[in-house]
């Protein structure tokens, strides 16, 4: 998949906050929560998709993936920052504006069984985007329809059909279709395949992938599925409560990751041969992830990060180029010291930020 | 469905039916007086007997059928056409429109008990059919706004229907195509129950003389005419058939209520 340099999308310091009130007087009295209470979703995301890759973005549940690419669609409100395309910007057109723009810019949803109205048929539902952006007219809908039906991997006949009559596999290629339907450049596919079976989860990335190379598609592919998102991805973008901590090519990732967040997830991922996997070290952090309400101060990661120094706790590190394109969120790394074990050995405290 | 539902249809169908076909089924008229035989039992001539002024009790409790599905009817459509596109509209926009909706427009609604506000209602408004259904508008509508807005919230979260967002859809059309045809289904149960308590509810102001005047031969009204120690004593075939005219009526439609809340209850159902 060819990366050009050529950014489709470029989002500047996303933020989805959600106010949760609480600190007020009324709070005091009533025995409210004392303090401010804020959902940081998404907190301060800056992230460049380039034209005809796919970007993965990992992480785990309620780290904020989902609103992330959720909230470049306008499906969640951003509460600041900028996305751009096309020279537009996204999180603040209006909405008459924005619903325009839906044309190039679509999702495919998690879950196949509650993102299609159970009281449409398919061709109801795959035809819906033709005519709300009024790209075809009457019998030529229907040809439309069962083109796009075909080209997912689905029978012509099916158009009169309801989707509880499908299969889970057969119903997110309904909603591939419905993606498909209005040719848009850009795809968010939010957890396509969670839902799914294994062998299904491979058809459907299949599926995605040839679509790809066909119509010239960008995916933002978010996924917690680590061996998935390797499989699909161009780059991948690690996200950990609400921010990026980490965004190289995926075989980089994979290989020689940089924050120790991210060696953990990897680390995390089985290895299908049982010799290996019984010798191999695998970390294990401590606890949970923290509530988005409030996170930790300075990095998110100090109260889990095995190497965390008192200045993890007030420093909040931004994402820096460590070597050529692999960026990554951390004040104990930098390009002349990137590895974090040997910086732990020589007794090095903060080298970056 | 249960037994219950099916006697309920049943009932409702004659109910129906009987108001529909008033005319040919009525042995006499409503309203003509045969002083000669008033309080008259029940006979060959006046299946359900006279009243006080010797109308026939049979005819009146059938065309007071109409009067109940008329009111019935109108009442449910009104308020739930009313309470349907503001329980929406609160639901769906949610913010500053839901507080003030449901804040300060339902809430004061849902705060007055009833059919004491429809008795101040008729009270100011005056007697007449028109005026006892807009009164039972004015009290009814706010059950389906609330429930419908409940609904709503629900099913506006549903994934469908940012789906539908996503496809560039319009408020208009998520609403209409997306959110209603999924968010209706309480509302025909709400819509059942709404039947029967515009049924009793019309009765019970007509029997307090504030619904509908006589001689129009209202369930509400025959029964406030055959109250009365002596009458009840000597007569009472004429509470007897309006009342049991009402129970059976208002029963059915509970028993329809019941029966479609379950069967539209997806977790007992089989898809």
């Amino acid at each position: 998949m060819n990366q050009n340099g050529n950014n489709l999308i470029s989002i500047q310091n996303l933020l989805v906050h959600y106010d949760l009130g609480g600190g007020g007087l009324l709070d005091r009295i009533t025995g409210g929560s004392k303090v401010r209470r804020v959902v940081k979703a998404v907190d301060g995301v800056s992230l460049d998709i380039k034209k005809g890759e796919t970007l993965g973005l990992v992480g785990e549940s309620g780290c904020g993936k989902s609103t992330l690419g959720k909230a470049i669609l306008r499906l969640t409100e951003p509460t600041g920052g900028q996305v751009f395309y096309n020279g537009k910007d996204l999180a603040h057109l209006s909405q008459g504006a924005m619903r325009d723009e839906r044309r190039n810019l679509q999702m495919i949803f998690q879950d196949p069984y509650a993102s299609l109205n159970p009281r449409m048929t398919v061709g109801q539902i795959i035809g819906e985007p033709i005519r709300t952006f009024n790209l075809s007219n009457g019998g030529n809908i229907d040809a439309k329809v069962q083109d796009l039906m075909e080209t997912v991997g689905l029978s012509r006949r099916f158009t009169k059909r309801y989707p509880h009559e499908f299969s889970g596999g057969q119903r997110q290629r309904i909603g591939i279709a419905r993606a498909l339907a209005v040719d848009p450049e850009f795809i968010v596919a939010d957890e396509p395949i969670s839902a799914l079976d294994v062998s299904i989860q491979a058809q459907i990335m299949n599926l995605m992938e040839k679509l790809q190379t066909e119509k010239n598609l960008t995916y933002l592919f978010i996924s917690h599925d680590l061996r998935a998102i390797r499989h699909v991805s161009d780059r991948v973008a690690v996200m950990y409560l609400g921010k990026i901590v980490e965004l190289a090519d995926a075989k980089t990732v994979y290989r020689e990751p940089l924050m120790p967040y991210t060696k953990a997830l990897i680390s995390a991922v089985p290895v299908p041969d049982p010799q290996i996997e019984a010798k191999r070290t695998r970390i294990i952090l401590k606890g949970d992830v923290p509530s988005p309400i409030n996170p930790p101060s300075g990095c998110h990661f100090n109260t889990r990060c095995p190497y965390a120094i008192s200045e993890c706790k007030r420093i909040e590190p931004s994402l820096v180029e460590i070597k050529p394109k692999h960026y990554a969120a951390c004040i104990r790394i930098s390009p002349e010291h990137p590895h974090i074990e040997e910086n732990e050995k020589a007794g090095l405290g903060r080298v970056g930020n | 469905m249960n037994r219950l539902t099916y006697i309920g249809l049943a009932i409702a169908a004659v109910f129906i039916l009987t108001a529909i076909f008033a005319p040919l089924i009525a042995t006499h008229d409503t309203t003509a007086q045969n002083l000669m035989v008033r309080y008259a039992l029940p006979s060959a001539t006046h299946w359900f007997g006279t009243d006080a002024l010797g109308r026939d009790v049979f005819s009146r409790v059938v065309f007071g059928a109409r009067i109940s599905l008329e009111v019935g009817i109108i009442v449910v459509v009104v308020s739930a056409f009313i309470g349907i596109i503001l329980g929406a509209v609160a639901g769906f926009y949610g913010g500053f429109v839901d507080k003030f909706l449901s804040g300060y427009i339902f809430n004061v609604f849902l705060a007055f008990p009833g059919l004491l506000l429809a008795i101040a209602l008729v009270a100011f408004l005056g007697a007449g059919l028109g005026k006892l259904i807009l009164a039972l508008c004015i009290i009814g509508w706010v059950g389906y706004a609330r429930v419908m807005r409940g609904q709503v919230l629900k099913v506006r979260e549903y994934d469908f229907v940012q789906a539908a967002r996503a496809l560039g859809a319009s408020n208009f059309r998520i609403l209409f195509t997306h959110i209603l045809p999924n968010a209706i289904q309480p509302l025909i149960v709400q819509a059942s129950l709404g039947m029967a308590g515009a049924v009793l509810s019309e009765a019970s102001l007509s029997f307090l003389g504030l619904g509908i005047p006589p001689p129009a031969p209202s369930w509400g009204t025959m029964i406030e005419e055959g109250r009365g120690f002596d009458i009840l004593y000597n007569a009472p075939h004429v509470l007897f058939f309006p009342a049991l005219a009402i129970a059976l009526t208002v029963l059915a439609f509970n028993f329809i209520g019941d029966g479609l809340r379950e069967y539209l209850d997806p977790k007992q159902r089989k898809r």
